[in-house]
């Protein structure tokens, strides 16, 4: 019964979390936003600087008429959104917030993550396809050719902290993780976070959804509550990768006088705000110069933080 | 390997094995029998997923999230990359059917038969203690590089050659001589 119990208050408070940090992360990111372009954002919804605009738009969004087009395919169109979502919640399960903190500590933790990371992207390839739309269709193919590219690099950078800590399970390499690994990780920290923000097509890599130029890709048919979910995916994903870069390359729970789950709270926001920070500040990549980065930086870069992972891990051995 | 128990009492596990096997099987023989292209490739995202559950009912977990993350992250990914690139109606395409589909189910059915006698023959006893923790990351990296090494390295040497063939193909300004 202990045991039932244990899993079920497991279970609430991953739901629970996967709820709220992702709304919480989209209001900083309104604010912010706003901000750093001299605005006030929002400002009515709820009173208080307008708290309550995620939950506002949240209720719009469900009354709003789902629309499917004519030229669709619908069971498609319809799952799409889902397939595009439930990975990051499963994914938010393994994710330790502080010692013995984890929904499941999985042997291969990080592979798990990795894979069910890669299911996600499907999503907008069905929505792109599905649609029946030229746009969304081009979304879609660049979506698709995105994730291949750099697939590779996040791989080999999260190959590199599981070489340094000598194993593939997420507590297990916070536990190994000491201060002087990030010096010795840091181009594996920057080749992840930036490949992470491409699978996340956030800008400046969001060349698949350029609503300026293809109308938001692979959403351009979707309304209502299909299309809040898939802004939900994106705030989730930015969870997701601020989180997983702070167990693999930021330690994680460890830090000075305060409680652990805190400071990797404290951690993922900071990052959560550099992700909306690059959004504000850099233009977006062209199809090109995407690719480019992918395979002439990034791989090159992750190759050389593998080297130099396994030079140090054999001298200090 | 120890003592067969009898096929007249499945366990848990043997029962999801089996339901998992009906999934694959099921769906690929979708792939091959629908006549929308891109359904056939999502069809194939479940089949390789049903895989994997069965790899993680064998307690394969490494080869399970692999087999994700490779498969199904990468390969059908750049498979419905190739199909939306070149042709891919919504709704039927009547064309997806040519007139050696009998001989295909021929073949098809003619490795599987095989196949399943070959197996069946040569593990007709045999029986897999399934406790956990053998196909962990470590399990499979002592195997692979204390016992299968030769191996690995062809098959790595094979890839590469795979590789440079690839570039030198697509590249146009190497001539052949």
């Amino acid at each position: 019964m202990a045991e039932v119990l244990d899993l079920a208050i497991r279970l609430i408070l991953i739901v629970a979390a996967f709820l709220v940090l992702p709304l919480v992360i989209g209001q900083t990111e309104h604010k912010v936003m706003a901000h750093m372009q001299s605005r006030l954002g929002p400002m009515y919804a709820g009173g208080f600087h307008g708290w309550a605009q995620l939950i506002a738009d949240g209720v719009k969004f469900m009354q709003k008429e789902d629309v499917i087009p004519a030229a669709a395919d619908r069971r498609i169109f319809a799952i799409a959104p889902a397939v595009a979502l439930v990975p990051y919640l499963v994914v938010l399960a393994v994710i330790p917030v502080g010692p013995g903190l984890v929904g499941a500590d999985l042997n291969v933790g990080l592979f798990f993550v990795l894979a069910v990371m890669g299911v996600g992207v499907l999503g907008s390839i069905m929505a792109g396809w599905s649609s029946g739309n030229k746009f969304s269709l081009l979304g879609g193919m660049r979506s698709a050719a995105q994730l291949v590219s750099y697939e590779l690099p996040l791989v080999l950078a999260t190959s590199s902290v599981a070489m340094a800590a000598g194993t593939l399970s997420l507590p297990g390499i916070v536990e190994a993780w000491e201060w002087w690994w990030l010096p010795w990780q840091a181009i594996g920290l920057a080749v992840f976070f930036i490949a992470g923000l491409a699978e996340l097509r956030r800008p400046p890599f969001d060349m698949p959804i350029a609503e300026s130029e293809i109308i938001m890709g692979p959403m351009t048919e979707y309304t209502g509550i299909r299309f809040a979910l898939f802004m939900l995916a994106e705030y989730a994903g930015i969870v997701v990768l601020s989180a997983l870069t702070t167990v693999l390359f930021l330690g994680g729970w460890h830090g000075p006088v305060l409680p652990g789950p805190v400071w990797t709270l404290i951690k993922v926001f900071a990052l959560a705000f550099i992700v909306i920070w690059v959004r504000v500040s850099y233009p977006r990549l062209r199809e090109d110069q995407l690719q480019k980065l992918a395979w002439v930086g990034l791989v090159p870069l992750a190759l050389l933080q593998l080297a130099i992972t396994g030079v140090v891990r054999v001298f200090t051995a | 390997m120890s003592e067969a128990p009898s096929y007249l009492s499945p366990t848990g596990h043997e029962i999801v094995f089996l339901l998992l096997g009906v999934v694959v099987v099921g769906t690929g023989l979708l792939v091959v029998t629908t006549r929308q292209v891109v359904h056939a490739a999502l069809w194939l995202v479940v089949c390789l997923g049903a895989l994997a559950g069965c790899y993680l009912v064998l307690t394969a977990e490494f080869v399970a999230w692999v087999q994700v993350l490779i498969y199904v992250g990468a390969v059908v990914v750049l498979l419905l990359f190739g199909i939306m690139l070149t042709r891919a109606p919504i709704g039927r395409s009547p064309d997806l059917d040519s007139r050696n589909r009998p001989v295909a189910a021929v073949v098809a059915l003619a490795t599987a038969a095989v196949l399943v006698t070959v197996v069946v023959d040569g593990f007709r006893h045999a029986y897999v203690d399934l406790s956990p923790g053998k196909g962990t990351a470590e399990e499979v990296g002592v195997a692979v590089f204390r016992y299968w090494v030769l191996p690995f390295e062809a098959l790595s040497v094979l890839l590469l050659a795979a590789l440079v063939g690839a570039i030198v193909i697509s590249r146009t300004d190497i001539r052949g001589r």
